[in-house]
C-alpha cells in the first residue's frame, strides 16, 4: 500500500491519466464541433477505430508516428465522409447510420488485422518525449505533464483553438447557427449542408487522429475493439461541456485519471478483484451523469436533418 | 394614411410574378399570380390562411421554384434558386416564424452569412446599424442575446438586418401576428420610413385593417389566385371604409359559377323546442400559444345548425376544445339537454352525446399506423362489446366496422388498412361514422371540409345537414363564409376569443357576418 502514495507512483499515475485523455478530448473536441452543428455523430466510435487501425498501419511501415497521425486522421475523415454523405446529405437517421458505423468499422477493422498481421501484434517503438525545459523538472507534476509527445501538447493547444474558433469567427457562428436554427443560416444565404458537411469531417480528423494517438502513443499497438468505448466517452464529454471546449479538457482528463487509476491499482498490487477496477472509468461517467447531465444544454436542431422548406 | 410619397420614385417594377403557378401534391397553391412590385409602394398581399400567400413569399425568396410562370427582376426574367441569390438581387424577406439563431447575440446574428474564412467585422457593423436605426429611428441592442429580446424586437432586428445587407424589396411575412397593439402601429411607422426611403416593400397580412392603415396597393388572394388588385391611384381615392368594404366584396363575395353554389333548403326549427346545447358566459384563459375565450353565450335547438364564423385562429378551436372538455373553462357554464356538464370529463361527455369532430384528422382525430377498423372505436377502447376483460374481439369489431364502412362509404382498400393511408376525405368519413354513431345529441363540426376535395366536401356537407335534420343540435365552426351561409339557420362571429355578434342567415347575412368579422358593428 505504501507505494499508492509515492512520488513515482503518483507522477506515473498523472503521466498515464494524460496518456488516456488525449484520445477521450480529441474526441470530445470532435464530436463538440459535430453537435454544435446539429449532427449527433454516433458513428465516432467507428470513425476512432478507423484512426487506431489506419494510424498504426501507417505508423508501423513507414517508422514515422506524424506520418501514422496523418493516415489516422485520413481514416477518420473516410468514415467521417460516409456519415457526412448519409446523414447530412441524404438527411438519414443519425443514430442508425452512427451504430451501423461503429458496428461496420469494428468488423472491418479487426478483419483487415487479422489478414494483415495473423495472430501477432507487432508493437511499435515508444513515442519520443519532448522534454519541456525547466517545468519538467518540477517534482511530481513535471514528469506527469511536461514529458509527453509533442501532439500531447498540441492537442491541448487545440482546446484553446478551438474556444477561439466558436467564440470568434464567421465559422463559429455558422456552426452554431446551423445547430441552433439551420433555418436562419439558409436564408442569411450560408449552405447548411456544407456547414454541416464541414462540421462531420473535422470530427472526423480529430476522431481519427484520436484513434491513431491510442494506438500509436498510448499502446504502441493495434488489437481489434482497442477504443473500447473512447468515442461514446467522448460523446458524453461533448454532451456535459455545453459548448465550452475547455470543459471537454477537464472532463477529459477527470476520466483519463479514472483509467490510468485502473492500471496503476492494478500494478500497485491492490486486493480488489481486476472487474472492479475497470468498472472505474464507466462508474464516474454515471456519477457524472448523474450530477450534470441534467444540466446538459444541447442544439435545439440537433439530429434533425434540415431541410430547406420544411416546416 | 396611405402614401403621398410613392409617385416620385414609383414607376418601373423592382420584382414582378407573371403567371406564376406553383403545386403540392393535392393541391394548386399559387395558380397564376401576377404581381407587381414597385419601389417607395407597400404592396398588401392579403388573403386567409391557406390563400397561398406564404408559397408567393417562399418562391420570392428563393425557397421554392415556381412550376410555371417566371419572376422578373428589374424587367429581367430572373430565376431566384436560393436565398443567397434572393439576397443577392436585394430581396430581404422577414419571415412569419423568427429566424433569429436564439444563443446568439443581435450583432452576432447580425453578422450571420458573412465568408466563413473572415473574422466577423463588428466594427464595421456598428457603424452600418448605428447609421440605418439613426435614420429609421428605432434602437437596438446589439449585445443582447436574440432570446432576451421581445418578438417587436426581435422583429426590428429582422428587418434591420435586411437594411444592413442592402435589401431594396423587404417582404413582411405575417409581421404583426405576434405584436401587440402597439407593436403594429410602429411596425406601420416603421414601414411608412423605409418606403419614403425608396424601398419596395411586401406586407403580408390577413387582418384587413392593417392592410388599408398601411397599404399603398394591395392585391387580394383567395385560394392561391389573385382574385382582385387595388392600385395606389384608386387606393388614395377611396376612403377606408370604401377600401375595406371592397375587400370584404374581394375576399368574401360570392364568385360567379360557383360549384359549391347550393340553394339553401328552408329547414324549420321549432322555436318553441328546448335547447340541446345552452353555453352561457364561457371563459377560457389564454395560454402562450393560444388565445383565451371570454363571454360566450349561445344556444342550439334541436335540428339547428349554428355556425361559427370568423378569420382563422381567434379562437374555434378553443371553443371546440372547451365544449368537447378537452380544454379547462375559467368560468361558464355549459348545458346538454339542461343538464350542466362542464365540470365532467371528456369521456363522460361523449357518453351524454356531446360529439366532437376535430379538424385535426390524423394528429388528433385518429391513430395513423392502425387499421380503419379499431379507429372506428378509439373512442370506445375497452368496452363491450368490442373489448371484453381486456381482450380485443376481432369478430365483433370487423363486422361493425363493415357495417360502417358501408353505411359512410369509406373508400377503403380494407377493414386493416392503416388510416393514414386513406384520403383526407375518407378519414373524414371515418370520423364522422364514429362520432354521429348511436347516442349523439349535440355534434360540434371544427372546419369539416378543410382540406377536402369538392365531392367529399359536398358529401361531409350534407351528411351534416342530414344530422340536424335528425334532430341533433350542431355546431358548425368554419372559415368558409360560403359554407357557413349554406347550411346554417344562424352564424355566430367569433373574433379575439368573444363572440361579437350572431345574424340570422337571411339575405343580407353575408354583408353582416363580413363586417362584423372585421370588427364593425353589424
Amino acid at each position: 500500500m505504501t507505494g499508492l502514495f509515492s512520488e513515482v507512483f503518483l507522477s506515473a499515475l498523472l503521466f498515464g491519466a494524460v496518456t488516456a485523455a488525449i484520445p477521450l478530448l480529441l474526441a470530445g473536441l470532435g464530436e463538440q464541433m459535430s453537435e454544435k452543428a446539429g449532427v449527433l455523430n454516433i458513428g465516432i466510435e467507428g470513425m476512432m477505430l478507423a484512426g487506431a487501425y489506419l494510424g498504426f498501419v501507417g505508423a508501423f511501415y513507414s517508422g514515422s508516428l506524424w506520418l501514422g497521425f496523418l493516415t489516422g486522421a485520413a481514416g477518420g475523415v473516410a468514415v467521417a465522409l460516409i456519415m457526412a454523405l448519409l446523414c447530412v446529405r441524404i438527411g438519414l437517421n443519425q443514430i442508425v447510420i452512427g451504430i451501423a458505423l461503429t458496428l461496420g468499422l469494428e468488423g472491418l477493422t479487426a478483419l483487415l488485422h487479422h489478414f494483415q498481421f495473423s495472430r501477432s501484434y507487432p508493437r511499435l517503438p515508444a513515442a519520443d518525449a519532448t522534454v519541456i525545459p525547466l517545468l519538467s523538472d518540477i517534482p511530481v507534476v513535471g514528469p506527469a505533464f511536461f514529458k509527453h509527445h509533442l501532439i500531447v501538447y498540441l492537442a491541448v493547444a487545440l482546446v484553446f483553438g478551438m474556444g477561439y474558433l466558436y467564440r470568434r469567427t464567421q465559422l463559429g457562428l455558422n456552426l452554431q447557427a446551423a445547430g441552433d436554427k439551420p433555418a436562419a443560416l439558409d436564408v442569411a444565404g450560408i449552405d447548411v449542408i456544407r456547414t454541416r458537411t464541414i462540421a462531420v469531417l473535422t470530427t472526423g480528423a480529430l476522431a481519427g487522429l484520436g484513434g491513431a494517438f491510442l494506438a500509436n502513443v498510448g499502446a504502441g499497438l493495434f488489437i481489434p475493439f482497442i477504443t473500447n468505448g473512447a468515442g461514446f466517452l467522448g460523446i458524453v464529454l461533448a454532451m456535459l461541456a455545453r459548448g465550452r471546449p475547455v470543459w471537454v479538457l477537464f472532463g477529459a482528463l477527470l476520466f483519463g485519471v479514472c483509467l490510468s487509476l485502473t492500471t496503476a491499482m492494478q500494478v500497485a498490487g491492490i486486493n480488489i478483484p481486476t472487474d472492479v477496477i475497470q468498472m472505474l472509468p464507466f462508474l464516474a461517467v454515471m456519477i457524472m451523469l448523474v450530477l450534470f447531465g441534467r444540466r446538459a444544454s444541447l442544439p435545439a436542431a440537433l439530429g434533425i436533418p434540415y431541410e430547406r422548406g420544411a416546416r | 394614411m396611405s402614401g403621398s410619397s410613392s409617385s416620385s420614385v414609383a414607376g418601373r417594377d423592382i420584382v414582378a410574378l407573371e403567371g406564376v403557378t406553383k403545386r403540392f401534391p393535392g393541391i394548386v397553391a399559387n395558380d397564376s399570380v401576377d404581381l407587381s412590385i414597385r419601389p417607395g409602394e407597400v404592396h398588401v398581399l392579403l388573403g386567409e390562411n391557406g390563400a397561398g400567400k406564404s408559397t408567393l413569399i417562399g418562391m420570392l425568396s428563393g425557397l421554392q421554384q415556381p412550376d410555371e410562370g417566371r419572376i422578373l427582376v428589374d424587367g429581367k426574367p430572373t430565376p431566384i434558386t436560393s436565398p443567397r441569390h434572393a439576397l443577392a438581387l436585394g430581396i430581404g424577406t422577414v419571415f412569419q416564424h423568427m429566424m433569429l439563431v436564439p444563443t446568439l447575440t443581435v450583432a452576432e446574428n447580425l453578422l450571420l452569412g458573412g465568408p466563413w474564412w473572415q473574422r466577423p467585422r463588428t466594427e464595421e457593423l456598428e457603424a452600418r446599424v448605428a447609421e440605418i436605426t439613426r435614420s429609421l429611428g428605432i434602437t437596438v441592442k446589439l449585445h443582447a442575446k436574440v432570446s432576451e429580446l421581445s418578438l417587436g424586437e426581435q422583429q426590428q432586428v429582422e428587418i434591420l438586418r435586411a437594411m444592413v445587407r442592402n435589401s431594396r424589396l423587404l417582404i413582411l411575412d405575417e409581421s404583426t401576428s405576434m405584436l401587440t397593439p402597439k407593436g403594429i402601429d410602429e411596425l406601420g411607422a416603421l414601414m411608412r420610413r423605409l418606403v419614403e426611403q425608396g424601398l419596395a416593400i411586401v406586407f403580408i397580412t390577413h387582418k384587413l385593417k392593417e392592410a388599408a392603415a398601411f397599404g399603398d396597393r394591395i392585391s387580394v388572394l383567395k385560394l392561391g389566385r389573385k382574385v382582385g388588385e387595388i392600385p395606389p391611384e384608386r387606393f388614395r381615392a377611396l376612403g377606408e371604409q370604401a377600401i375595406i368594404s371592397e375587400i370584404v366584396e374581394l375576399m368574401f363575395g360570392k364568385q360567379k359559377d360557383d360549384p359549391e353554389a347550393v340553394e339553401r333548403p328552408v329547414r324549420t326549427v321549432r322555436a318553441e323546442a328546448a335547447p340541446l346545447l345552452q353555453v352561457a358566459d364561457l371563459a377560457v384563459a389564454p395560454t402562450d400559444n393560444a388565445p383565451g375565450l371570454s363571454s360566450i353565450s349561445f344556444d342550439i335547438r334541436p335540428g339547428e345548425i349554428l355556425g361559427i364564423a370568423g378569420i382563422d385562429g381567434n379562437g374555434q378551436k378553443q371553443l371546440a376544445e372547451a365544449l368537447a372538455g378537452q380544454r379547462a373553462a375559467t368560468s361558464g357554464s355549459v348545458r346538454l339537454e339542461g343538464i350542466a356538464i362542464e365540470a365532467l370529463s371528456v369521456g363522460e361527455r361523449r357518453r351524454r352525446g356531446l360529439r366532437y369532430l376535430t379538424d385535426d384528422r390524423l394528429g388528433e382525430g385518429t391513430v395513423g399506423t392502425f387499421p380503419v377498423s379499431i379507429n372506428f372505436f378509439l373512442k370506445q377502447v375497452g368496452a363491450a362489446p368490442f373489448w371484453r376483460h381486456g381482450v380485443e374481439q376481432r369478430g365483433e369489431i370487423d363486422e361493425r366496422a363493415a357495417q360502417l364502412v358501408r353505411e359512410y362509404d369509406v373508400r377503403t382498400p380494407s377493414l386493416k388498412t392503416p388510416v393514414a393511408r386513406l384520403s383526407g376525405g375518407n378519414i373524414q368519413k371515418v370520423l364522422l361514422a364514429r362520432e354521429l354513431a348511436e347516442g349523439a345529441k349535440v355534434v360540434i363540426f371544427n372546419k369539416p371540409t378543410y382540406g377536402l376535395d369538392l365531392a367529399n366536401t359536398l358529401a361531409s356537407r350534407q351528411r351534416i345537414r342530414d344530422t340536424a335534420a335528425r334532430g341533433l343540435a350542431v355546431l358548425l365552426i368554419s372559415t368558409d363564409l360560403e359554407e357557413l351561409l349554406s347550411m346554417c339557420d344562424r352564424v355566430a362571429v367569433i373574433a379575439n376569443g368573444a363572440i361579437v355578434g350572431t345574424v340570422e342567415n337571411t339575405d343580407d347575412a353575408r354583408t353582416r357576418i363580413g363586417r362584423l368579422m372585421i370588427g364593425l358593428a353589424a
